[in-house]
């Protein structure tokens, strides 16, 4: 067996150059496709996912329908080329698995009861996949689930953090994940401070385990400032925000 | 692809409309009988893929992707490369895009697409061979459709050609008997750019690129290629009515004049 390379230099610097608390450079687009009533691009680091959300709209089959509120679902998809070996296009065990935290993920955000017997559908693409695809696609869901003018009580907002060269690291890329040794995807409600999603990959001390948790929503902190940010330049074409004051004096 | 056929009673208002504008010799979108829609290819979109490509036609937006490994050849052509063309209409691309596997209407997209890149002979396969009846290339270019709005076969064989054109491959050699990677990159045995064009007959008018809504309220359809000598290499019709005689012909000019133009759009993108 080779021996294993460093994934932290000297310097404290990653492979690709980044710091321990470092995110890769992240790219938001709101809006990007015309059919879809909802929808968003993000590049983070070398993934590029598409988001799109239809809905609320009529459920097929019937029989799912639910009679208090919207049923949500989601689909997690990887394009063929996205990965190094070219991917079967049918859903492998894996999408499915991750469809499903990512629907468990969104769903807490979306308030269901208000679109009794619809379907709220959100489909993630992955078009090229590096690492943290599943919180990039959660990001890019929120999002699109936004622009579709869903009722929503928070923004959803994912992002990993793990160990690589026994150091708490956030934010894996591809060669991190399979080379180190502990992934933690985490995605939460921001605002309203509630983990919709954790899995856990490796082994952690209770220290570790609290540092990597603590990063990763941390880092889920900026996402959603660049996500207020994207949906800001979509709606208001980029001008300051008004915040308007609540039971504040005037 | 008349995914917006379902909807029956807006599409009976809108055929209406959309032909009564074309007997004023216009259209729903505010273009002329014979114009494209904007075009615009990129390509190198996807660092993973080999050759990869993002074309929008209009509101039609596709992302295709090559992706080159070894493998078997088929028994009957043993000295053969493999090429496969495999379109998906994704769910997030329609209202009536459904998840699952390809539907007829995916089929047929790839179908008529790995037909047009095939019988043009753009791959030269016979150079895909590493080893007779054992080793060849096996390119596999996917198709995503990312966004319908009419006019799929266009878009998809921009998207596919653009690709091709641009794909970077590891050189595979024959050492000892054995297959084996170099550290060579080379590009794909490519030559000629066959553009595809489909016009669609509506009532008595022959609109170039039709549009979703124009695909719903369309009698036939037909897609003829043209090769860089302006030499038809491909033509299919569809749907189940007809064109005269004069009106193919009609089609095959539009088509070897207006390829011309699309020809440079997509040799330009993939330089």
């Amino acid at each position: 067996m080779e021996a294993k390379r460093r994934l932290i230099d000297d310097n404290g610097l990653r492979l690709d150059g980044r710091k321990w608390n470092e995110l890769r450079p992240i790219k938001m687009e709101v809006g990007n496709l015309k059919n879809a009533d909802g929808s968003a691009y993000i590049e983070f680091g070398k993934n590029k996912i598409v988001a799109a959300v239809y809905g609320p709209r009529e459920v097929h089959p019937k029989h799912e329908v639910i009679a208090d509120r919207a049923l949500v679902r989601a689909r997690y998809h990887m394009a063929p080329f996205s990965v190094d070996e070219r991917k079967n296009p049918a859903p492998s065990r894996r999408e499915i698995k991750i469809s499903k935290v990512i629907k468990e993920a969104l769903e807490p955000a979306i308030i269901v009861t208000d679109y009794p017997r619809t379907a709220i559908e959100v489909f993630v693409e992955i078009l090229q996949s590096d690492g943290g695809s599943r919180c990039a696609g959660i990001d890019a869901a929120s999002l699109a689930l936004a622009d579709a003018g869903i009722n929503m009580r928070d923004m959803v907002v994912g992002v990993s953090a793990g160990i690589i060269d026994d150091q708490v690291v956030l934010d894996l890329d591809d060669s991190e994940d399979k080379e180190g040794s502990g992934d933690m995807p985490v995605a939460f409600l921001p605002n309203l401070n509630q983990v919709t999603l954790l899995q856990v990959d490796g082994i952690y001390t209770r220290e570790k385990f609290q540092k990597a948790f603590e990063l990763a929503i941390e880092g889920g902190r900026r996402v959603y400032e660049m996500q207020r940010k994207a949906l800001n330049d979509k709606f208001f074409g980029g001008a300051p925000q008004v915040v308007a004051a609540e039971g504040g004096e005037a | 692809m008349s995914l917006m056929k379902k909807n029956y009673v807006v599409e009976s208002i809108r055929r209406a409309q959309i032909i009564s504008l074309l007997s004023q010799g216009k259209r729903v979108d505010g273009r002329s009988l014979g114009d494209m829609r904007p075009l615009t290819i990129k390509t190198g979109v996807i660092q993973k893929a080999n050759g990869s490509s993002m074309v929008s036609l209009g509101d039609t937006q596709i992302v295709a992707g090559v992706k080159v490994a070894t493998g078997t050849p088929f028994p009957d052509t043993p000295d053969k490369g493999l090429l496969v063309v495999n379109a998906e209409l994704l769910p997030l691309s329609s209202p009536y895009a459904e998840a699952g596997p390809p539907s007829p209407e995916a089929v047929e997209l790839a179908r008529v697409v790995d037909r047009g890149i095939r019988e043009s002979e753009m791959v030269d396969v016979s150079a895909l061979c590493i080893t007779p009846g054992k080793t060849v290339y096996t390119v596999f270019v996917d198709v995503n459709i990312m966004n319908v709005d009419g006019n799929l076969f266009d878009a998809a064989s921009y998207a596919v050609v653009a690709a091709l054109r641009t794909a970077k491959m590891t050189k595979y050699v024959v050492e000892n008997d054995k297959v084996t990677a170099t550290t060579e990159r080379m590009p794909l045995p490519v030559s000629k750019t066959p553009v595809s064009l489909t016009i669609a007959r509506i009532g008595d008018a022959l609109v170039v690129d039709p549009n979703a809504e124009e695909e719903a309220s369309m009698d036939a359809r037909i897609t003829i290629a043209t090769e860089d000598d302006g030499n038809v290499c491909a033509g299919q019709k569809g749907e189940a009515s007809f064109f005269t005689p004069e009106q193919v012909l009609q089609a095959v000019d539009t088509s070897i004049r207006l390829g011309k133009e699309i020809r440079k759009v997509i040799q330009e993108a993939s330089a």
